[in-house]
This record gives C-alpha cells, sequence and structure tokens, in this order.
C-alpha cells in the first residue's frame, strides 16, 4: 500500500458538558470516535478536519492492524505524498454524532436508562455536528483549522464552520456539496426514510429491544441511494442490459446486472449500518439551509465567513449539481470572499468526490499545497 | 512558478505592465479568460489587488490554483450571469477578444459587471500582417502564432476596427495604449503597433 498513513488506531473522546441541540434537545454527556493522521506541528496550525458524508465515519485513512482490508473511504487522498499530504498537515476524522460507528447514536446505550437510545436520541443537525466537532478541536488544542474538507452532507459541514466559528477555519474545501438541498432531493431522502419508517421491524425506531434489525428497510434506503449517486452514463457503462444467465427468465428474480449490484449493495450496507442514523443523517441534509433564517438570502447568510474557499463540482452528479456550488460561489463572490471553483469533467456523478481521478487531484493538491506553504513559510 | 520574477514576466507580456499602469493600487479585478493567471498574479504583487479569473479549461485552472489566484471555471461564451452588477472597478479581456464569438453580447456584460473595462488584442491592421495578405498568406506571428487551419481567432480586428465598434455601442475610449514588443506606438499606430491595449466604459 502504497503512501499510505499505515497502521491507525480509532480515539474515543468524550464530553461530559451537555449540548444543546438546536431542536432543543439536550444531549447530557456524548462521545465522539475519532482517527488523526500526521503530526500537529508546534503552533498548531496545520490541522484538517474531515467532515463525513451519510454513510462515513472516522476511519478516513489507512489501515486497522487487526483488520488490514479495512481501508479508510478517503485513502485516496490523504497519505504521505497524496493530495492532503500528512508529511505537512495535521488531519483528523470523527465520526458525526448521532452516528454509528463508535460515536454516541441512536444505537448507543443511554447510561440514563441502560437501553439504546433508539427513538429517543434527538434529531441532530449540521450545526449540531459543527458545535460538537468545534469541542473535539478545543481538546486536541486547535484553535484554529488550516483547512475543512467535505463532500456532500461533509460539505456542508465545512460551510458551516465558516459560518459558525469564522475565526477558526481559514480554508474550507467544499465538494460536491449544496448551500441547501433541493425539492427533488429532499423527496429521495424522504423516500427511503420511509422505506425503514414502514419496515414492520422499524418498531418506531426501538428496534434493538425487539432484537429485531429493520433490514429491508434501510436495503432499499440505500439502493435509492446508490441509483442517485450514480450517473446513468456511469450506469450504462458498468452494467449495461447485460443479463447475468444470458436470456430473459420471464419471472421476478434478479436478472440484469445493475439489479444484482444494487441488491447486493443494500444487502451489505444493512448488514452494518444503523437505520436511525440513516434516517438522522438525512433529515441533517434536508434541514441544512443557511439561507433560512436570511429571508433566503445566502449571500447574506455567508456574510459572516472569513476563510478562503476552494469549491468543487462534478458534471454528471445530478444531486449535488454544479449549479448549486455555482450558488455558493456566488454567495462567496458577492461577500468578496476569496474562492476558486473547479467543475470536474467525471462520468462518475456524486460518487465523483471520492474517486480518484487525476485533474480533480491536480486541483485539490494545488490548493492544499498553497495553504501548506502558509504555516511553513 | 515559486520564485516568480515580475520584471521577465512583464516583458514577456508588455500588455501587462500596460494593464498595471491605469489599474490604482487595490482595485478589484475580473479577468475574463485568466489562462493561467499570471496577470491576476502580477497584478496582486504589482498593485495588490483584489482579483479573481475566469477560465474555461482544465489546466487553466489547476495553474491558477498554483499560482494562487482566484479562478472561477466557466464559459464565458455563457455570459457573465454569476456576477453582479458594478461588483468589479475593472473587467479585463487580455488577448482573448479575438477569440470571443460572442464579441458584442460580451463586451456589453463586461460594463455590467465592472466599471471600467481594459482589453488587449493583436492589432490585425500591423503592417506585418498586411504585407503578409499582400503577399498572399494569412500572418503567422508572434501575436498571431496560429495557421488559419487551428486558429481560435475568429473575430480579428483592426485599431479602427475596434474604435468604431466602441462608437457604435456607446462604449467611450478612456486610454488607448498601442505598442509593438515593449515599444509604445505613437505614430500611424495601426500600422505600426502589432498589439493594443484600450481602457473604456459605458457612455454617458
Amino acid at each position: 500500500m502504497d503512501n499510505s498513513v499505515g497502521i491507525v488506531t480509532a480515539q474515543r473522546a468524550h464530553f461530559a458538558a451537555p449540548l444543546t441541540c438546536k431542536s432543543g434537545a439536550i444531549l447530557p454527556h456524548y462521545e465522539l470516535a475519532y482517527e488523526t493522521y500526521g503530526t500537529l506541528n508546534a503552533d498548531k496550525s496545520n490541522a484538517v478536519l474531515i467532515c463525513h458524508a451519510l454513510s462515513g465515519h472516522h476511519h478516513v485513512a489507512g489501515y486497522y492492524a487487526d483488520d488490514q482490508k479495512n481501508i479508510g473511504w478517503w485513502d485516496n487522498l490523504i497519505g504521505p505524498g497524496k493530495p492532503l499530504d500528512t508529511n505537512k498537515f495535521f488531519v483528523i476524522g470523527l465520526n458525526n454524532l448521532g452516528g454509528c460507528h463508535g460515536s454516541t447514536g441512536p444505537s448507543s446505550l443511554n447510561p440514563a436508562t441502560g437501553k439504546p437510545y433508539g427513538s429517543s436520541f434527538p434529531v441532530v443537525t449540521v450545526q449540531d455536528w459543527v458545535e460538537s466537532q468545534a469541542r473535539l478541536a478545543d481538546l486536541l488544542g486547535i484553535r484554529q483549522f488550516a483547512a475543512i474538507v467535505g463532500g456532500s452532507l461533509g460539505g456542508m459541514q465545512a460551510m458551516q464552520w465558516a459560518l459558525s466559528f469564522p475565526e477558526r477555519v481559514r480554508h474550507v474545501l467544499a465538494i460536491a456539496t449544496a448551500p441547501r438541498l433541493t425539492a427533488e432531493n429532499i423527496a429521495f431522502n424522504d423516500v427511503a426514510r420511509n422505506a425503514i419508517l414502514t419496515d414492520p421491524d422499524f418498531y418506531g425506531g426501538d428496534f434493538y429491544e425487539h432484537q429485531a434489525v429493520p433490514r429491508r428497510g434501510l436495503r432499499l434506503a440505500r439502493m435509492l441511494g446508490h441509483i442517485t449517486y450514480l450517473s446513468d452514463d456511469a450506469m450504462a457503462d458498468k452494467f449495461g442490459r447485460t443479463l447475468r444467465s444470458g436470456k430473459l427468465a420471464y419471472n421476478y428474480d434478479i436478472e440484469f446486472e445493475i439489479e444484482s449490484y444494487l441488491r447486493y449493495q443494500g444487502d451489505k450496507f444493512a448488514a452494518y449500518f444503523d437505520a436511525n442514523t440513516y434516517l438522522l443523517m438525512t433529515k441533517a441534509l434536508d434541514y441544512f439551509d443557511p439561507a433560512r433564517d436570511y429571508d433566503d438570502n445566502l449571500d447574506r447568510a455567508f456574510a459572516p465567513a472569513k476563510a478562503d474557499f476552494l469549491v468543487v463540482s462534478f458534471t454528471t452528479d445530478w444531486r449535488f449539481s454544479p449549479e448549486r456550488s455555482r450558488d455558493i460561489v456566488s454567495a462567496l463572490l458577492h461577500n468578496r470572499r476569496n474562492v476558486s471553483y473547479a467543475e470536474i469533467s467525471s462520468a462518475h456523478g456524486h460518487d465523483s468526490f471520492l474517486m480518484q481521478h487525476e485533474h480533480y487531484h491536480k486541483v485539490l493538491r494545488a490548493y492544499l499545497d498553497n495553504i501548506a506553504r502558509e504555516f511553513a513559510a | 512558478m515559486n520564485n516568480y520574477d515580475h520584471s521577465s514576466l512583464a516583458a514577456a507580456r508588455p500588455d501587462f505592465a500596460a494593464i498595471a499602469a491605469w489599474i490604482p493600487e487595490g482595485a478589484s479585478v475580473l479577468d475574463l479568460g485568466c489562462g493561467d493567471g499570471s496577470l491576476l498574479r502580477y497584478l496582486k504583487q504589482a498593485r495588490n489587488i483584489r482579483g479573481y479569473g475566469v477560465e474555461i479549461s482544465d489546466e487553466g485552472i489547476e495553474a491558477c490554483i498554483q499560482n494562487g489566484v482566484n479562478v472561477i471555471q466557466s464559459n464565458l461564451e455563457s455570459g457573465l450571469s454569476g456576477f453582479e452588477n458594478n461588483s468589479f472597478d475593472y473587467v479585463i479581456l487580455s488577448q482573448t477578444l479575438q477569440a470571443t464569438r460572442h464579441t458584442e453580447p460580451l463586451m456589453q456584460e463586461m460594463l455590467r459587471v465592472g466599471r471600467e473595462g481594459i482589453v488587449s488584442f493583436p492589432n490585425f491592421g500591423f503592417w506585418k500582417n498586411r504585407l503578409s495578405i499582400l503577399l498572399g498568406n494569412m500572418p503567422v506571428s508572434k501575436e498571431l502564432p496560429y495557421q488559419w487551419y487551428d486558429t481560435p481567432n475568429v473575430h480579428l480586428c483592426t485599431l479602427h476596427d475596434f474604435e468604431s465598434f466602441c462608437a457604435k455601442y456607446k462604449m467611450q475610449i478612456l486610454a488607448r495604449r498601442v505598442m509593438t514588443d515593449e515599444y509604445t506606438i505613437h505614430f500611424v499606430p495601426n500600422l505600426l503597433g502589432s498589439m493594443a491595449v484600450y481602457r473604456f466604459r459605458r457612455a454617458h
């Protein structure tokens, strides 16, 4: 594994101070799982936070000693000599509050009741996440991030940082993201949620105590999501109309390769992902809308931002389309912030942001190298 | 790229120095078709401007980011809809005018977004170009480095052509500098100048 950060260890931080969520709910205490790569420099100016998307977590790069095949989800970007160079930067990945990979979430035991939180876990928002991430930064002694990087829902967090804590982030890399979801986008999320909510094994969110898992719902939700993260062209290229057996069977079994692929992806996901976390993450996506408090005026919403921005979109991403990225750019231009915008030609739809694409990675490398010069100088 | 040399760049692109001479300290500048961002970088160092470039090519975007200048990937030909009215002091079109398809609407857009416009372009009326045509060939030179079959230049003009264009579309020329290499040309510029830079605004 060339240029890997190598063996990594997940860590946990406990937070005893209550977190008041945007909804008004209060989490009296919670834990966040995180990993770090590289070394924090003496003046703590080289820290980069990676914010994850819907199904992401804190294992962003490297692999585990006892599970070497478990490679971080953005390993192609992060490592010594990679675009986000761990020889220069101290990189932090965390699992968001409400997640199901180690941070406190609906599947965690609520110490007050001795049972999983389940339906009692608050609906958390992007703002709540950013608040909890700031507390993690405090714990690690990081006053200001050199950069905060995120794709999709992660990009929303990166932007929110610039709005919630303008002094605490110098650069925002907002990739394949949007300043708010469109109605169509919310509609997709709602269908996914309905698949879970109407699964008889969901038990109103408290399926843990019934020893049940709403697998069917989760599977459908993932299948639907997966379709929207790809592009028509990418699917045509990868699967076309290929039949598994080579001929039509005139029944409802798996016939087309695309069906086989989607069901496999759905099953795989349903085996490890928590249904409540899926609901909560999609709600956070739907709720994110910084302009809402400013009469839908994004220019005004971005007024507090002080960070420099790199905004990146992908031509075939119809879930987080280039138009939405241009809305972000336009609000930043209005506020006279430093901003660069790259629209990457890629066939792979929304998933492009996780792929190794030469030009995309060159753009990120060039931008990050300049950031590294700021603190190396 | 990092040990960037001011003076050698100005010599390589004499229009840079001419443009910088018109731009006051700290101005806001939009450079259309900014290429690798070297003009913006030059103006940042020479005039401390607040600048953004617009560029369509992937290579240009990478180079601009390497050069530490703001760049927006966009197609000029589809207008400047992402930019607000009067949001820049200067909108520059440097050695790009002749390669634009929708030249007139783009010039109008420049004056919508900027207080003043600056364009530089090769003078097709330059004597060497005239001679070339007279001798029966399309001109190929430092300013016009392409063959007729691979040129991106679709709207070449002379100084006279450009000035009548400005008059027709109510654009007031504020300043003009005509050059051949690094020399400023004052005498019969439409014949002796290989390149021109104009500063203009909407006529009132």
